[in-house]
């Protein structure tokens, strides 16, 4: 099975701090990551050639950094990986994302499978991945917790709902998003670490993709950014006092007398 | 295109510098520097006292004027509608008046009923697919209907919930039409003039906001999660047109098929749907002491919820958690126990109408939203509360 896994490199901030005194986020410093929710899409990658054979081919759009993380990819069991690069893709909302993703993965040699994660830590939509599996005609299966199996031509997956979850049966070459609960992601082996030293990453700029330069970048993106503002917090609250006896007995009144119980 | 430096202007000042939200500029040797992630918002431009900012916008031909009407993608489960259609249509409502436009709910399922309620809360038409191709709900049918539909009758705005399906199916539709996608917005507004959807929404995990457009493609779209717009009462006297289409044409096939269905029991308040919340974090520190939540829940009648640590750690089902990850959720009233306030957490419940913390920390951000404070141990205030609550 060759399977193709997206990857995005993000700023590494799990808790974005804002200096106070200008209201900016604070990003010295902060080196760049594989996007968290990637980790697993890799890991489910890697593991289903474990199992079925094939082999797993790692692509990211980004700056010319987003190489590491593409490194990174390969020292936990990516077998190839490729980078796409180029100041044309710069800007690029979901939908010039996802198509320059699908012209670099219709590139590829034959693929079985896209696995993507379910959304990124910075730009948090989700959507590239049914972007890109509706400009390649394939069918995309969101929220996949499990694959139970995979042979000819068919996968059966599991797929979490707000109500639980539903096995879906879909045709290959498919693409899927996966979910947390999917895998716990391997650290990189020894062997993995000095085959990513050594790896060869190539860059695809949009001529070798032979991507439409309308379709790329801020010129292929549809949407725009008018304006970012920080949220106001109002503080609202009263804390109530005294011994946890008479801090109850404070809640339920306040509670009672704006009839919410 | 995008953005460039005069460094012929540029002296280094660095009065851009804290006016990025993004934090993405800095002096380097007397000139500005600018690192990757750029949204090209324009706030450097308006601070740079030598207009050595230039900021060159794509040129982009003009919207397709001939599309008009907001539509609204109302999302069923086995011929049931969502809450969010509802929740939807009643923002959707608002939108079409300040555009002088129709509302449109569009509907795609099989064996339909309750359209009627889609006109009562403030569709003016309701567009019915009804086939069995669209049973099961899965998503290429249902984008290909969607899209053909939109193909069809041109609406300038098409907004839907950010469910699991939503979240799947829209983005194939958005794709189909080559048209843009704002996920998860907390608000929607009209520019009159210019009859753009003005699309709000958080990113870096709640910390900044930004406003988003979609200029020259139609229609505008985005997507919207649950329990972020409120439900307008309905309106029985309300008649809309329902408008069967038929589409048993071929070609609405699917490679994918649902074999199997598990529904997730350990939920018996809908967390969606609950009026009062009891939530968990990691301060109640081990699974068992969820027990002392779940029973103050009984007492309160309302659904429990959970931070993330808990669901990451096995304690409590995924289905529970409440953020940025989780489920969005806004009732009357949500009681937060041992969960510090982290900005993930806060995106998905800072809209609730009341909120109580207990918390140990006084520092604990979450007094910052809470309109009750309680700075205390749990385990001594939870069970006091349940008895209070027993005697009453
Ligand atoms: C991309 C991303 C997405 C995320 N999505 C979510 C999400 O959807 N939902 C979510 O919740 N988190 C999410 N998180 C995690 C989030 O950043 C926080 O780590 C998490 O919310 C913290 O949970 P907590 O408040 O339960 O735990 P902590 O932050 O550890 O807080 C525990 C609190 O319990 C208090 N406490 C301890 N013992 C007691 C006691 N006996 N009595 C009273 N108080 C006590 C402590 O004072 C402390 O404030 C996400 C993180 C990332 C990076």
């Amino acid at each position: 099975m060759n399977i193709v896994v997206c990857l995005k490199q993000v700023p590494g901030i799990t808790k974005v701090q804002i200096d106070p005194q200008t209201n900016t986020l604070i990003r010295q410093g902060v080196k760049g990551i594989i996007n968290p929710f990637d980790t697993y899409a890799l890991e489910e990658g890697v593991r289903l050639k474990e199992r079925y054979g094939g082999k797993v081919t790692a692509i990211s759009m980004g700056p010319p950094q987003a190489e590491e993380a593409l490194r990174e990819a390969i020292s936990v069991g990516a077998d190839e990986a490729v980078l796409l690069s180029d100041r044309a893709f710069a800007g690029a909302d979901t939908l010039a994302t996802a198509y320059t993703l699908a012209t670099a993965i219709q590139k590829l040699n034959q693929y079985h499978l896209v696995i993507c994660g379910r959304q990124t830590l910075d730009g948090d939509t989700g959507q590239v991945g049914p972007e890109l599996a509706e400009m390649l005609k394939i069918p995309f299966v969101a929220y996949v917790s499990k694959v139970e199996e995979a042979s000819d031509g068919v996968m059966r997956v599991r797929r979490m709902i707000e109500e639980g979850h539903e096995v879906i049966e879909t045709s290959l070459p498919a693409a899927i998003s996966v979910v947390k609960e999917i895998n716990t992601p391997r650290l990189p082996s020894l062997r993995g670490l000095s085959r990513a030293k050594s790896a060869v990453i190539p860059v695809w700029t949009a001529e070798e993709l032979g991507a439409d330069k309308d379709l790329v970048g801020l010129a292929g993106s549809a949407t725009k950014v008018v304006k970012v503002f920080f949220p106001q917090r109002v503080c609202r609250g009263e804390v109530l006092q005294g011994d946890p006896e008479s801090q109850v007995d404070a809640l339920l009144g306040k509670l009672g007398q704006a009839h919410i119980i | 295109m995008g953005i460039r430096f005069d460094f012929d202007k540029c002296i280094g000042c660095g009065a851009c510098v804290p006016d990025c939200p993004f934090g993405l500029l800095d002096v380097v040797d007397d000139k500005v520097h600018l690192r990757e992630g750029c949204t090209l918002c324009g706030a450097c431009q308006e601070a740079c006292p030598y207009e050595a900012i230039i900021i060159e916008a794509v040129e982009q031909a003009p919207a397709d004027g001939s599309y008009r009407g907001v539509w609204v993608f109302a999302e069923q489960r086995d011929g049931r509608i969502k809450g969010v259609a509802y929740e939807l249509l009643s923002k959707g409502r608002e939108l079409a008046d300040a555009l002088g436009a129709e509302l449109c709910a569009v509907y795609l399922g099989h064996g339909v009923d309750g359209v009627g309620e889609l006109a009562a809360y403030g569709a003016d038409k309701v567009y019915v697919v009804d086939s069995p191709a669209l049973a099961d709900n899965q998503e290429e049918p249902l984008a290909e209907a969607l899209s053909e539909l939109v193909r069809q009758y041109k609406p300038e705005i098409v907004i839907a919930g950010a469910t699991s399906l939503g979240r799947s199916v829209i983005p194939r539709v958005a794709a189909v039409l080559k048209t843009g996608l704002t996920a998860d917005c907390t608000g929607l507004d009209i520019d009159p003039a210019a009859r753009l959807l003005l699309q709000t929404r958080p990113t870096f995990g709640g910390n900044v906001m930004a406003t988003i457009v979609c200029q020259a493609r139609r229609p505008q779209m985005a997507t919207v999660r649950p329990r972020v717009f409120k439900k307008a009462a309905p309106d029985g006297g309300r008649k809309g047109q329902i408008i069967k289409m038929d589409f048993s044409r071929e070609g609405m096939t699917s490679k994918t098929r649902l074999l199997s269905f598990v529904e997730d029991l350990t939920e018996k308040v809908k967390l969606d749907e609950a009026d009062i919340i009891v939530s968990g974090g990691r301060g109640l520190g081990k699974p068992e002491n969820f027990e002392l939540l779940k029973e103050l829940a009984q007492v309160l009648g309302a659904a429990l919820a959970s931070s993330r640590p808990p669901v990451d750690d096995g304690w409590i089902p995924y289905s529970h958690q409440v953020g940025q990850t989780g489920k969005t959720v806004s009732p009357k009233l949500y009681i937060a126990c041992g969960i510090s306030g982290s900005v993930q957490h806060m995106a998905g419940m800072q809209t609730s109408e009341c909120i109580v913390a207990i918390n140990e920390d006084p520092g604990a951000p979450i007094f910052e939203i809470a309109t009750y404070g309680i700075v205390g141990d749990l385990f001594k205030i939870v069970p006091l509360l349940i008895d209070k609550l027993k005697k009453e």
